[in-house]
């Protein structure tokens, strides 16, 4: 396990079977560190599942270790909240190749000695669900009532809903896309290239030298940041304002606000993040490509499936549009599917679905109780 | 028990228990929450206002947003025991094309119509020649949404040429009902405000 992360609060899981990837490599005796909220009932027929974006981690409904600031979900995951506690036992797996706890790059190897780093094999959506299977199989739970995640976390309900549609009672995939467009690959290209070319990566051995890329993964935070928002979010809270001044510095300074806050996005992500996590993790995404894949078309991927999908777009998205989850909805009425979908007015770009979006929260809730 | 609108709980009277329903232009989900709570059906919706695609699903229902013009073609062949239209064919833009897709996706098809060959309706327009405005039909000429207004008559015509077998109709006229095996009677296109019928394959 992971020593640094042992004082976390959290829970562990070191799987005892390695874990066959879909590179063809394998795992042995992997950590997954998980968190849960509420009671798992005697008959284990409870559980939702909830699966975290790209930055996000297992603290979905309490304050993270390292920030202290209150989960990344807690809006939404409580007591009489829309996934209510009361209700569910929530669990939520910090992703395979993440870095808050559950085994990936930054994670000590113990056949060689050394941290993986670079020599960590490539995972993908798929190897991420794999694992998280075997962590609800140690838990009994045959069922889940559902899967829900955004973003990345919805491409986890999609491949969940796809390899295990058994094991499923409903998928909730919000803000997502059955497979990352030219446009996603080439902002995660961007972030890549940034974290790579900071000095300080040193071709990612860098926890050997004592050092860390914050400039590269603090440039790629900014990048990624952008296109969580939106232009009328940006106008509406930076506008053109200026940081701390009455005129233009007629510099490089932070001028303007919009500079000021992403600069402090790039400086806090790299507290909590680690940079080759950072590349394993988008790359899964980039490789994310269901009909790939599963070696069928959408429609044959879910024909038939006996769960009850509920699918989530947001109007101001440009990063996983209503187009791209529509073409779920589409493959899964022409499956037969039963599903409901529902596109949320918003302006605040694709982070709408972590945010204050009352309409959401309805829809999420309603559905839910249906089950 | 819910109470349903009264044309409403007369198609739910032609569905039969246990079946696969899909309601286009499903509204805010009444007649589907009624089918799915009292007749154990297995619901879909398709609605093209996605503020009432998400009232929808924010009860429960499952229900998404689409156009019965453009979206149709998405299901596959006799997937839904019953198709169900109501009071929406006459605002599509292509009714015959329509007409043709529900019989393709479902085994049954009930379609609802507001009679614009009522006795009211063409009294509105012999006297005061204007658009008549009914109780059905309460919208101006520059507001509706109804660009395909039909009479009875009209109906049965299309799906004579067609070819599609109407086995019940079910007329209304001032909240009372009168069922037909079959098509209805020519006077029913004078006496009737609505009527609906269930074509089968």
């Amino acid at each position: 396990m992971n020593e640094e992360h042992k004082k976390n609060d959290c829970l562990f899981y070191n799987d005892p079977e390695s874990l066959l990837l879909e590179s063809g490599q394998i795992i042995n005796g992997h950590d997954i560190a998980y968190k849960t909220y509420g009671t798992l009932n005697s008959k284990k027929d409870n559980a939702i599942l909830i699966c975290h974006a790209l930055s996000g981690d297992q603290y979905v409904a309490s304050p993270h270790p390292i920030t202290k600031k209150e989960g990344w979900w807690e809006r939404m995951v409580g007591k009489n909240k829309p996934i209510d506690t009361n209700r569910f036992f929530v669990i939520c797996i910090n992703v395979l190749g993440g870095c808050m706890g559950s085994t990936g790059p930054a994670s000590f190897n113990p056949e060689t000695n050394k941290v993986f780093a670079v020599n960590f094999p490539i995972i993908t959506i798929a190897d991420m669900v794999k694992a998280q299977v075997r962590l609800i199989d140690n838990f009994g739970i045959e069922k889940l009532v559902s899967v829900i995640g955004g973003s990345m976390g919805g491409m986890q309900a999609l491949e969940w809903a796809a390899s295990y549609p058994e094991r499923l009672k409903s998928a909730i995939p919000i803000a997502t896309s059955p497979r990352h467009t030219a446009q996603n690959i080439a902002f995660h290209e961007l972030g890549r290239q940034a974290i790579m070319a900071d000095v300080n990566w040193n071709a990612g051995n860098y926890k050997d030298k004592n050092t860390n890329p914050s400039k590269g993964l603090s440039i790629a935070r900014m990048t990624a940041h952008v296109t969580y928002l939106s232009e009328a979010s940006l106008t509406k809270k930076f506008g053109r304002k200026l940081q701390d001044k009455t005129d233009l510095g007629f510099g490089f300074d932070a001028d303007f606000q919009i500079e000021s806050y992403l600069r402090h996005q790039g400086h806090t992500f790299v507290d909590r993040f680690d940079a080759n996590s950072y590349l394993y993790i988008t790359r899964a995404m980039d490789y994310f490509d269901l009909e790939k894949t599963h070696k069928k078309s959408l429609t044959e991927i879910y024909a038939n499936s006996n769960l009850k999908f509920l699918i989530v777009s947001f109007t101001g998205d440009w990063l996983y549009p209503t187009s791209e989850n529509l073409m779920i909805v589409r493959a899964l009425s022409a499956g037969g599917v039963d599903v409901s979908f529902v596109e949320i007015e918003s302006d605040k770009g694709h982070d709408a679905f972590l945010l204050d979006e009352p309409e959401f929260d309805v829809c999420l809730d309603g559905f839910l109780k249906s089950l | 028990m819910i109470t349903l609108r009264k044309d409403l709980d007369l198609i739910a009277n032609l569905v039969e228990d246990n079946s696969k329903v899909i309601d286009i232009g499903c509204g805010n989900g009444e007649l589907l929450n009624f089918l799915s709570k009292n007749k154990n059906s297995k619901i879909q919706g398709l609605e093209i206002n996605q503020k009432k695609v998400n009232k929808c699903v924010s009860k429960g229902l499952s229900v998404i947003q689409g156009d019965a013009d453009k979206d149709l073609g998405l299901y596959p062949e006799q997937s839904f025991d019953y198709v169900i239209l109501s009071q929406t064919i006459q605002a599509t833009l292509e009714p015959n094309k329509i007409l043709t897709e529900l019989t393709r996706i479902g085994k049954r098809v009930i379609v609802s119509i507001p009679n614009f060959g009522f006795w009211k309706v063409r009294l509105d327009l012999l006297i005061k020649g204007k658009m008549p405005i009914t109780s059905k039909l309460n919208s101006t000429w520059f507001e509706t949404e109804n660009i395909h207004l039909c009479t009875i008559s009209d109906f049965t015509d299309l799906c004579d040429q067609l070819n599609l077998k109407i086995k019940q109709t079910v007329t209304i006229a001032s909240n009372k009902q009168k069922r037909f095996s079959g098509k209805p009677n020519k006077s029913e296109n004078i006496f009737a405000e609505e009527a609906i019928f269930l074509i089968q394959n």
